[in-house]
């Protein structure tokens, strides 16, 4: 973990209010996990007065981060040029666990919701370097919000979309999409399903998962002080007490959470 | 240059980080060199565990930050057995920031602590608004006078007792902690408040209320300081919104002997470090031999 002064190497619109920002950060390239994240100070003044927390969308040498405008902290990052410089700490948390290429023969079911596509797109990638089959289903409220479908195609021939309201792919929520995907493949394989988006559908992701005991890994969304471990402000309650999503988390065993 | 004492702690430099802020060090060793810093006051424990208060626990405001952590910690005999090793091997003054529900806690706490070589100082904290019950020792000069007295009948370590600004006279209860023994005093701790999200019309805070902190706490923390430090012949360590050195060196002017980075340290978590380097330059700049020259300079 270092705090590194990045020089922003680009930073595009990629869809409606979604922006990929590209910063050179060779550290945190070379120590990054696919689930970690990183804070960023958005502004150099006291406005908006904490950092910012966003997943390491991809690693090339140089770290990407994938961001919806949504606030203060994201419209500033959203004006900055090339060249700029930004305040990144990281890699922070504690990502996915990749399956172990044990006897059994693991397959890797993908499921991100809107803006949660940010940190599966890395895990995808080193899901399949590692030869392991990878299924990735995208789901969004409608079309223009559907993100990464390119990036996960490149990556894997097995990319399913829905939307809810039946504009683009599959008409419905990515729960149903993902029912219909276990009723149609083969269940020879030992399934590990990683889940990123908002908290209604992770519930939902992870009650079809405890049905049929595959484990499920989910990355939460907090808001977040210091990223570290220190604040303790990200409490996520779990079986076993209040655990940090900056710490401990983002990425949650489904199991081991009080939802 | 830098060299000061506090009760019986000599610090290198007078920059420490304040409790809640620093976790127990491990977690800044890659962010900060820790062997640079004054001293270390680590995240408050209190005698039996405790769960903290319901998320959301942190809410950002204009210029700082609300939070209601409601001092989560898994209480002295895990912070013995799990923390101690680490922090006894830092090699700076260890100040451990202690709370209790009673007199009786403070006091079982602090003789405890008073068997562990490796710890220099107690901090008090009678001041966190974010636990249930009646209201803070550090708001009432007679309770303060008490927890501090039975604390001091323990201990050979140097006591801090950290104060309250939530309270309508800061000098009484500072008289009151010198009165008891008190080596030092800390201010100030966090400003009861609170923030509604108008959509919901809820509090922001499943607390409700939530302690003020970062540089929207300044000007108030800095004239408390000043009060204070005027007032009272035991060391002021200052803190509230310190988030540079030029902050700091108000709060030396002010009258504080020693200042704490607080929140600046979620923002910048290597800013302790920056803030001793830019007050040794303060000092070359001005010709300053001694530290001790500009502590309360500001009249």
């Amino acid at each position: 973990m270092k705090d590194i002064k990045a020089k922003i190497l680009s930073n595009k619109l990629v869809g409606r209010a979604y922006y990929k920002m590209a910063l050179g950060a060779p550290y945190i390239a070379r120590a990054a996990k696919p689930g970690q994240f990183v804070q960023i100070k958005c502004s150099d003044g006291l406005e908006p007065f904490l950092r910012r927390p966003f997943s390491i969308h991809r690693v090339n040498g140089s770290i990407e981060i994938l961001y919806e405008v949504v606030g203060k902290g994201t419209e500033i990052l959203a004006g900055k040029k090339q060249g700029d410089f930004v305040d990144v700490l990281g890699p922070l948390g504690t990502g996915f666990s990749l399956p172990l290429t044990s006897s059994l023969e693991p397959r890797a079911i993908i499921i991100a919701g809107g803006i949660g596509a940010a940190p599966l797109v890395y895990l995808a990638e080193e899901l399949t370097k590692k030869k392991i089959k990878t299924i990735v289903l995208i789901g969004a409220k409608t079309k223009d919000a559907i993100l990464c479908e390119k990036d996960f195609k490149k990556i894997t021939r097995e990319v399913y979309v829905s939307t809810d309201d039946g504009t683009y792919g599959c008409h419905g929520f990515v729960s149903r999409l993902f029912h219909n995907i276990l009723k149609t493949t083969e269940s020879r394989f030992e399934t590990i399903v990683y889940v990123c988006g908002p908290n209604g559908m992770l519930k939902c992701i992870a009650e079809i998962c405890a049905e049929r005991s595959f484990e499920c890994q989910v990355s939460l969304e907090e808001k977040m002080a210091c990223g570290t471990g220190a604040c303790l402000g990200c409490a996520v309650p779990t079986k076993s007490g209040n655990k940090l999503a900056c710490k401990d988390g983002p990425v949650f065993n489904a199991t081991s959470l009080s939802w | 240059m830098m060299k000061i004492k506090i009760g019986k702690i000599e610090l290198k430099n007078p920059v420490m980080v304040a409790s809640g802020t620093f976790g127990y060090a491990k977690e800044f060793e890659k962010l900060v060199n820790l062997k640079h810093l004054g001293a270390i006051i680590t995240k408050t424990i209190t005698l039996n565990p405790r769960q903290g208060n319901p998320m959301p626990r942190i809410c950002e405001t204009a210029s700082g930050m609300l939070n209601a952590i409601g001092l989560q910690n898994e209480g002295i005999d895990d912070f013995i057995k799990e923390k101690m090793p680490y922090l006894s091997k830092i090699g700076v003054p260890i100040i451990i920031s202690i709370s209790g529900n009673n007199i009786d806690e403070f006091f079982i706490l602090a003789r405890r602590l008073n068997k562990i070589k490796a710890i220099s100082g107690i901090e008090l904290n009678i001041s966190c608004p974010n636990i249930k019950c009646r209201g803070l020792v550090a708001q009432d000069k007679k309770e303060t006078y008490e927890v501090v007295k039975a604390v001091r009948k323990t201990t050979s370590k140097t006591v801090i007792t950290k104060l309250s600004p939530n309270v309508t006279d800061i000098t009484e209860i500072a008289k009151a902690a010198e009165d008891a023994g008190s080596d030092a005093v800390s201010l100030v701790n966090t400003f009861l408040g609170m923030a509604i999200d108008v959509e919901t019309g809820k509090s922001k805070l499943g607390n409700i209320t939530g302690g003020l902190s970062g540089p929207c706490i300044k000007p108030i923390a800095l004239r408390m300081v000043h009060e204070v430090s005027r007032n009272i012949d035991i060391p002021v360590i200052g803190m509230g919104g310190i988030m540079n050195a030029g902050d700091a060196i108000e709060f030396i002017l002010a009258g504080a002997t020693a200042i704490q980075v607080g929140t600046a340290n979620f923002i910048e978590p290597g800013v302790s470090g920056k803030i001793i380097k830019g007050i040794e330059a303060y000092l070359k700049k001005h010709k300053i031999k001694k530290f001790q020259d500009i502590i309360g300079r500001t009249t």
